[in-house]
């Protein structure tokens, strides 16, 4: 079978993203928000911040503090999943805190917390990626500095394919997942995980992969968030 | 954390030049491990257990296994449940109370390996398909941390693992029978967490403590024995150029069997 003619099981091919909707700005309450869908999940991202450091003992001298909160809400999965923090949340909330961290001038609010928190409404497989998508999006509609965008997307394996942006049922059923997050303009990979198995030359090629996706997702990333401001200046011209 | 952030700073200056003249602040070069040791069968009243000991850095894994229920989405295979313990007992950065998400993250870490490579062939542990599996616990019990607790844990739970003995059971009727026989688990697959850090522009091999804590990132690969990785983790607050990344794989695939050999030497 050649590599042009396999579709998978959504009829994608090898390198093709899933159906991307980037909105920023999308909750009243939050200094700033963003919602994505990357194919079938749903996540909406908030951020408070640049605030005072609740509890006061963990705020930093020399730099603001970034946190992350992951979180699925029992109805995203089937079966339903219990709504406290599991393990899993809380590596993900981890490295969600390390691949954003790269990209934020923390050094400028001493003293200070980001918060990020990302809800999950649906997951269908690359939830840890489109939340991470969404808060770099949802960090600079906050109007904090920002180095760089991060975006994210994972490439896998599946039936002896490389294939970019798994789904849930590829994620399962697949041989490896990759998930990737990268600052384009900095050229540096800010997550990193996998599992399953893979040759070195496999993961490799999966990596680039994942890069090449994240090129694409900061395009959209950019345009959500210009989207935003053009619907700024169309309001105000209509007031006048 | 805060008040001690100044010496990390001061100490970064030390480590970043010893490094930059290709030894590292105990005299290691980069790309070399401390002293390593495995040993089996510490504690006999677990069904499989090592200690296993970088440097001064010191895990002990403990296995136990149980009858349970399987997961509702995979009803034929066995369950494997990794947890770590940072006993306060190892540290003065550790303190007692829930695991931090450090623990949570080295146990998910070392469970990522195991289960990837399939080394316990989880299918082979079902009783009674949708209603009785074997249930393998891995316990990590972490007594003294001196840097890359990661590599010592892995090298302790498939040490553990490789002498674990489950006890058999006898399927009757739809129920099973403890016959008080048991026999080894029979591990597939070895496989080996191999840990870096990336100081300033260098990686690393087996960061200790005070490397660590000036570290910009962490990158973990864990390789099988035909040279396959079967579990990545970056972990740190900073990125990896793709040519950084490269390196750490080739390093990990290329160390791997040195670590593996221990594992298989280990009385």
């Amino acid at each position: 079978m050649s590599e042009e003619k396999w579709r998978r099981v959504d009829g994608r091919a090898w390198n093709e993203l899933r159906p991307i909707k980037i909105e920023s700005g999308v909750l009243p309450n939050a200094d700033g928000s963003a919602y994505i869908e990357m194919g079938r999940n749903k996540i909406i991202v908030a951020v408070y911040g640049p605030r005072e450091m609740h509890p006061k003992h963990l705020a930093k001298p020399d730099m603001a503090v970034l946190r992350c909160r992951y979180h699925m809400s029992p109805f995203s999965t089937h079966p339903r999943r219990s709504p406290g923090p599991s393990r899993r949340d809380t590596e993900i909330g981890m490295v969600m805190r390390y691949a954003l961290e790269p990209a934020i001038f923390l050094e400028r609010f001493p003293r200070a917390s980001i918060d990020v928190y990302a809800e999950v409404l649906q997951a269908d497989g690359g939830t840890r990626c489109a939340s991470i998508t969404a808060a770099a999006v949802a960090l600079v509609d906050a109007g904090i500095p920002m180095r760089d965008l991060v975006a994210a997307c994972a490439a896998g394996k599946i039936e002896g394919h490389i294939i970019l942006d798994l789904n849930d049922h590829e994620d399962k059923y697949g041989e490896a997942d990759v998930p990737v997050a990268y600052m384009p303009r900095l050229n540096k990979v800010t997550l990193l995980q996998m599992d399953g198995v893979l040759s070195p030359d496999e993961l490799r090629r999966c990596i680039e992969l994942a890069i090449e996706g994240c090129q694409h997702i900061y395009e959209l990333q950019r345009e959500a968030l210009k989207r935003k401001y053009e619907e700024v200046v169309e309001e105000v011209k209509g007031d006048e | 954390m805060s008040r001690l952030s100044i010496i990390p700073k001061l100490k970064r200056r030390k480590i970043l030049d010893a490094i930059a003249s290709g030894r590292r602040m105990d005299g290691r070069g980069l790309e070399e491990y401390r002293e390593i040791s495995v040993r089996r069968g510490v504690v006999e009243k677990a069904e499989g257990s090592a200690e296993a000991r970088i440097g001064d850095t010191w895990v002990v894994a403990g296995v136990k296994i149980e009858i349970g229920e399987p997961f509702e989405d995979t009803p034929d295979e066995g369950i494997l449940v990794c947890s770590a313990d940072f006993a306060p007992v190892a540290s003065p950065t550790f303190e007692p109370g829930p695991p931090d998400e450090a623990s949570i993250e080295l146990a998910r870490v070392v469970d990522r390996g195991i289960r990837s490579s399939d080394a316990l062939g989880l299918k082979d542990l079902c009783l009674i398909p949708g209603r009785k599996v074997y249930v393998v616990y891995i316990d990590l019990c972490i007594l003294n941390h001196a840097g890359n607790l990661l590599d010592a844990a892995s090298l302790a739970a498939v040490a553990a693992l490789m002498e674990a003995k489950k006890p058999i059971y006898e399927v009757r009727d739809g129920k099973v029978y403890p016959t008080g026989e048991v026999e080894p688990l029979k591990l597939r697959r070895l496989p080996i967490a191999v840990s870096m850090a990336k100081i300033g522009d260098v990686i690393v091999l087996d960061p200790t403590f005070d490397e660590e804590e000036v570290m910009d990132t962490r990158i973990t690969v864990t390789v099988d024995e035909e040279g396959n990785v079967c579990a990545v983790q970056k972990s740190g607050p900073q990125g990896l150029s793709v040519e950084e990344i490269w390196k750490a794989i080739e390093i990990a695939v290329n160390k791997a069997p040195k670590l593996r050999e221990k594992l298989e030497a280990a009385l």
